[in-house]
């Protein structure tokens, strides 16, 4: 595939306009995979830090438990907000594949929308737990919790950051090659968020709570 | 570019279908285990293997519907570099695990 796009780099871009349900990404497939491959890195973080909160989760130190700290009809908001987002970016990509510029930058600022509401709704709960004086200096099992959902937290906010630039990217540059490439990878990235999500939700806040 | 019609680099893209079945597999497949913790009818062992096991099917779903992760996506190799990291994943994990209640058990058991 690397040998096709040195060979045919002005092939591909016609290409890319006409015949996109065949071969899209191909100019921009190397980056991609590359950025896949981050994403592979990415998981390994976020096992070693679910492996130290399977560890820690039930050192308290006298502190509250997860049962005693955790709502789940909040959480189940949160998920639905990062699961419609996912989603509506899911329709921002098929807008670009259709060409559509404003299709695309409309279901990105909903998609933007979504992420805000859910990194707000995080910020609140985090801020409930230190106000209460569950902060992660608490116990081992906080210390783990705020490190493993802060750092997904952390990620989804880079990944508003990179929501936003790329907006005005599009609005600039409109619907390049190189700004699909960029897009396909906030993609990537995107979903790979939702997934590590239904792993926080699953891990953290349900068995948390089992009876 | 080849006829092989390969999808690159996890780049494969869906349409609306593909995104609308994923959404609504997902939506199930996170009300139920927020419902079968919600309103306890089992016993924690079978909640726990209930939920841990929609939890991978969501994840299935997700790599395919959203994700799509596929065998032919740069001709296999985004696929092989995702099983080689979830065998890294479960050493790292189980083995952490194994190793920390192993002393846990050994060291503090009364």
């Amino acid at each position: 595939m690397a040998a096709e796009i040195l060979h045919h780099p002005a092939a591909h871009a016609a290409a890319h306009t006409e015949h996109h349900t065949e071969h899209h990404h191909d100019a921009g497939g190397n980056a991609i995979f590359g950025f896949w491959i981050y994403l592979m890195n990415d998981c390994i973080l976020f096992a070693t830090l679910f492996a130290t909160y399977a560890v820690l989760a039930g050192n308290i130190a006298d502190g509250p438990s997860a049962k005693e700290i955790f709502e789940l009809p909040y959480v189940l908001v949160e998920t639905f907000l990062l699961l419609f987002s996912s989603v509506t970016y899911g329709f921002a990509m098929l807008a670009f594949y259709k060409q559509q510029k404003q299709a695309v930058l409309g279901w990105l600022a909903i998609t933007f929308v979504f992420g805000l509401g859910f990194i707000g709704m995080e910020i609140n709960e985090f801020a409930h737990l230190i106000g209460e004086g569950f902060g992660p200096d608490r116990s081992a099992f906080l210390s783990a919790f705020f490190t493993l959902v802060g750092t997904h937290g952390l990620h989804v906010l880079s990944g508003l950051i990179w929501m936003a630039v790329l907006m005005i990217q599009l609005v600039k540059n409109g619907l390049t090659a190189k700004n699909g490439t960029r897009l396909m990878c906030l993609s990537l990235f995107w979903h790979f968020l939702d997934l590590i999500w239904i792993c926080v939700f699953t891990v953290v806040y349900l068995m948390g709570v089992l009876p | 570019m080849s006829n092989s019609n390969a999808h690159r680099a996890g780049a494969g893209h869906g349409t609306t279908r593909s995104y609308m079945i994923g959404f609504i597999l997902s939506i199930i497949l996170t009300l139920i285990p927020f419902g079968l913790v919600m309103y306890p009818a089992f016993s924690s062992s079978v909640l726990l293997i209930a939920i841990i096991g929609l939890a991978l099917l969501q994840i299935l779903v997700q790599l395919g519907f959203f994700l799509h992760m596929n065998t032919k996506s740069d001709e296999g190799w985004n696929m092989l570099a995702f099983v080689f990291t979830v065998l890294i994943i479960a050493i790292l994990v189980v083995g952490s695990m194994w190793i920390m209640f192993h002393l846990n058990s050994n060291m503090m058991a009364p």
